[in-house]
């Protein structure tokens, strides 16, 4: 069902924590549809410094999260906001359709923590002004 | 550390070998259709014989009650569809539980939606158990089929079905009654004649036979309409050229059963328990679901708090451990199983379901090693959820 | 032993009972489950899937595993009148048809539905200026057969296919089960919309057939349940039955494919040979390319074809008098519909050869000279 890569990261995710002086924190979905993404992130200057994450949800959004962090971690803001969900489930070699919204979970975990740091900083991200996280994706 | 633990015997069993070697010849020379009239095709048809007294015997039913079917789903789909249609002058409503299987739920579901008959679902207490007088205030004069499953597949609950037949029939004896026995067959004794059913439901790969092919236990004198037209086979009432060796396969299975069902279940329920009473001892955030006291022997079925269900099997996976969440046929879809949420779960602990199903095979040891992974994953799991 | 009844079934070939075999004892997971061994299952599935789907040219999300070409039949057209009953309810066949069609129908017939029979020539074959005269507004399915189980007769399916795809909206469903990897049929140049193939009939094992449904088509299931085939098909699916299906259908379109106007000429040869020990015979159904060459049906004048058929069987040369399904009556339908000689309708019986070998010159000489005995023993 799943391809080696969603399993490695799914036995051994990676980034999997709190920070506790986090610049930003994002949290979407919910325990009713079977999934809630944390995302904590530090910024330094434009940069994503450091990206941690706690999941509840099956292997793929564990999978996701994981390798998003991965995919995240070091870029620019900007860089990072640009990676959609189809890089998620390329980097993860694939996820089955009913799966693909676990990606979606993992892009929109990450936009929300960077909303929740520009919030809190008075940053006008133009690429976050029309977020809302989508709470009923299935 | 990998092992071949198999836990998920209610989904379906391997298939004994002694069935197989029963099976084999009419794979290998006798592939005679058993419709044709020569000599040479007789062996088809005595097989096919046979094994319909040896399923009949394993349900305490004639043999001329049993009718073969592809499987359980096509059995449950006959006994529902074919009552409704050869009943509907005498009225329209049909009466099941809220955790029935999807093959009851959908076609009953089906029925109400294009063709107009009306249904009630019965609800079910946190054990999973329907309430008698529930049954009694359903009833009504244009009722025609009451439809109880005989044991949960996910939470193993055993219902009083002969209570529930008893007061169907003091109400209207009219009234057909079904049971879907799937996961009864061959792990606790099942007579026909004690539940006084019309119609119930079996399949052989839950009990060690093979898969595609089911029966149906079509009481003598109940009429029913046919599902599957065409040739006359099983007496004008199911069509198609008979899966003999299947068939064969189901009969020996149920003749082994049949020899053993008393005593393989005191040991498995006696490790059931074991696995019950060191899960709940040992890990924390873990509740059983369903009824300790109606349920089959094989039987275990955990909430497993802050735990996602799939992840848990997958993890389990890895270390050779083959367990299910939810029951087989829906756990590729999203919507956490009905049967929780019927006993009162709430979404969330219902999509961290794990049902642990026993089978004749297993051991303490493999237990063991279950519970003691299950700690490891359980920790790992909570390390990574924000809950 | 002889073995001439393969349109009744055939033994399945030995790398088919291995891959039972093996799926039974080492892959027989539920393929529904997320473990490994489910994992597995659900390969061998996909596996076959593919095969099946190879073998008719289709894709593999229009093959639907059922139980037999029986049920394939019955969730076609049952299908089809459920979810289309607003558009229409006429519904076109044959009365050659395999009871799986006709019994299914004509219980529709009773909520209502109508049906309009096409009749056959003394070919066995239909007019495709009939289907055309019977083609409605209200027509929503045509149902016709490749080819005739009792007589081997072949129908003009890719006309038929053309003439309905062109003058109707109506669906066009072909029993396949006597045709399939035997007579060459484009689904897709036919415009067939169903298809309904078995597996026993080709070696593989009995209880898995499967449903050709058009790509997009939506249908009503007759099994409904854990949602499995797309939730057109419910039920734990017998992987175990698929793989050996499908390692039949391999096995068989691995081989090289014979010459059409080879196996006529072989067909050709059966019967003289058969002729000129027993001059009587009168060969039933379309000799020519309309006619499979894997079926004979043939009749001698006032005899019973079971009397034939158990003369045969005691020199262990095994026919059959029609199809098995409706090994019970006594008088053939398909042969009636045909309008034989009244004096032959009784005396027939059908020769069935499998696509793994042919009779050799002795083994058709055996039969040519056992009939001729029993011939003159009870004429």
């Amino acid at each position: 069902m799943y391809s080696k890569k969603v399993m490695e990261h799914f036995m051994e995710p990676h980034n999997v924590g709190e920070i506790e002086d986090a610049d930003g924190i994002g949290e979407v979905g919910n325990a009713k549809c079977g999934d809630i993404m944390k995302m904590y992130i530090k910024i330094d200057g434009d940069i994503v410094s450091d990206i941690k994450f706690k999941t509840f949800g099956c292997a793929s959004a564990i999978a996701s999260s994981s390798i998003a962090t991965d995919l995240i971690k070091g870029k620019t803001i900007t860089d990072a906001l640009a990676l959609t969900n189809q890089d998620v489930v390329d980097s993860l070699d694939g996820l089955p359709p009913v799966k693909v919204h676990c990606s979606v979970l993992a892009e929109q975990a990450f936009k929300s923590a960077v909303k929740d740091y520009a919030d809190k900083n008075n940053i006008d991200i133009p690429e976050l002004r029309d977020f809302v996280p989508d709470e009923d994706h299935h | 550390m990998n092992k071949n633990i198999y836990f998920d015997n209610a989904a379906t069993t391997f298939l004994d070998d002694a069935v197989y070697e029963a099976m084999k010849p009419y794979f290998e020379g006798h592939f005679g259709n058993p419709s044709s009239i020569y000599q040479y095709c007789q062996t088809a048809k005595q097989g096919i014989t046979e094994a319909r007294e040896q399923v009949a015997a394993g349900i305490n039913a004639s043999a001329g009650e049993i009718y073969f079917t592809s499987g359980g789903s096509e059995s449950d789909n006959w006994a529902i569809i074919g009552t409704a249609f050869a009943k509907r002058s005498k009225g329209n409503h049909l009466i099941t539980t809220k955790i029935e299987h999807h093959a009851v739920l959908h076609t009953i579901e089906y029925l109400e939606k294009k063709h107009g008959f009306t249904a009630t679902y019965l609800d079910v207490d946190q054990e999973g158990l329907v309430n008698p007088e529930d049954l009694k205030k359903a009833l009504t004069p244009e009722t025609i089929l009451v439809s109880v499953m005989l044991a949960n597949n996910e939470i193993g609950t055993i219902q009083p079905v002969a209570d529930l037949v008893q007061i169907t029939k003091e109400y209207d004896p009219k009234i057909y009654f079904h049971t879907d026995a799937v996961q009864a067959l061959g792990t606790i004794p099942l007579d026909v004649q004690a539940l006084g059913v019309d119609l119930l439901t079996i399949t052989a790969h839950k009990a060690y036979g093979p898969k595609g092919v089911g029966a149906l236990y079509i009481k003598k004198g109940v009429v029913i309409d046919n599902l599957i037209h065409g040739g006359g086979q099983e007496k004008g009432k199911r069509a198609g050229t008979e899966n003999v060796a299947g068939i064969v396969g189901f009969g020996k299975a149920a003749e082994l059963f049949t020899a053993d069902v008393v005593e393989r279940n005191l040991k498995i329920k006696e490790l059931r328990d074991h696995l019950i009473n060191r899960a709940t001892a040992e890990i924390e955030g873990i509740v059983i679901n369903g009824s300790l006291e109606h349920r089959l022997p094989g039987n275990s079925n955990f909430s497993v708090k802050r735990i996602e269900g799939e992840a848990l099997i997958l993890s389990l996976d890895h270390y050779g451990i083959a367990a299910s969440s939810g029951s087989a046929c829906t756990s590729g879809s999203l919507d956490p199983s009905h049967v929780l949420l019927a006993i009162g779960l709430d979404h969330g602990t219902a999509h961290g379901s794990l049902r642990v199903s026993l089978g004749k095979d297993n051991t303490k040891e493999e237990i063991d090693f279950f519970i003691d992974k299950l700690i490891l994953i359980a920790q790992k799991l909570r390390a990574i959820s924000p809950l | 032993m002889i073995y001439l009844d393969n349109a009744s079934t055939t033994g399945m070939t030995e790398s088919s009972v291995a891959a039972v075999h093996t799926i039974m004892e080492k892959y027989w997971g539920n393929p529904s489950s997320l473990h490994r061994l489910g994992v597995e299952a659900e390969k061998v599935l996909k596996q076959a899937r593919t095969i099946i789907a190879d073998s008719l040219t289709v894709r593999a999300e229009e093959i639907i595993f059922t139980s037999g070409a029986t049920e394939s039949c019955n969730l076609f057209i049952r299908g089809i009148a459920r979810s289309y009953k607003n558009r229409g309810q006429h519904m076109i066949t044959t009365e050659t048809e395999h009871p799986a069609v006709l019994k299914t129908m004509e219980d529709l017939a009773k909520e209502g539905y109508e049906i309009t029979y096409l009749p056959v020539d003394s070919q066995g074959l239909i007019s495709t200026d009939d289907l055309r005269q019977a083609l409605r507004d209200d027509t929503i399915i045509v149902a016709l057969m490749h080819v005739n189980n009792e007589t081997g007769v072949i129908q003009p399916i890719s006309d038929a296919g053309k003439i309905i795809k062109k003058e109707s909206r109506a669906f066009f469903f072909v029993d396949g089960v006597q045709g399939y990897l035997k007579i060459p049929l484009s689904i897709e140049e036919a415009g067939i919309d169903a298809y309904a193939i078995s597996a026993h009939k080709v070696h593989g094992p009995k209880g898995v057939g499967a449903l050709y449904l058009r790509k997009n088509l939506v249908i009503d299931p007759l099994i409904t349940g854990g949602g499995q085939e797309r939730g057109l098909r419910s039920g734990t699916e017998n992987t175990a039955g698929l793989a050996g299906f499908a390692r039949a259908v391999q096995t068989l379109s691995q081989a090289q494919p014979k010459e059409r106007s080879l196996l006529q000429k072989q067909r050709e040869d059966f019967m003289a040979r058969l002729k000129t020990e027993v001059p009587e015979i009168r060969v039933n159904g379309a000799q020519d390319l309309s006619s499979s060459p894997y079926i004979i049906n043939l009749s001698l004048p006032k005899v019973q074809g079971e009397t034939l058929l158990h003369g045969l069987e005691a020199d262990q040369i095994y026919v059959s008098t029609g199809s098995a399904c409706s090994g019970k009556s006594k008088v053939s339908r398909v042969l009636g519909a045909m309008k034989i000689p009244e004096q032959y309708l009784h005396g027939a019986i059908r020769i069935s050869i499998g696509l793994l070998e042919w009779p050799d010159a002795r083994q058709q000489q055996a039969v040519a000279e056992s009939l001729k005995h029993i011939y003159a023993r009870i004429r």
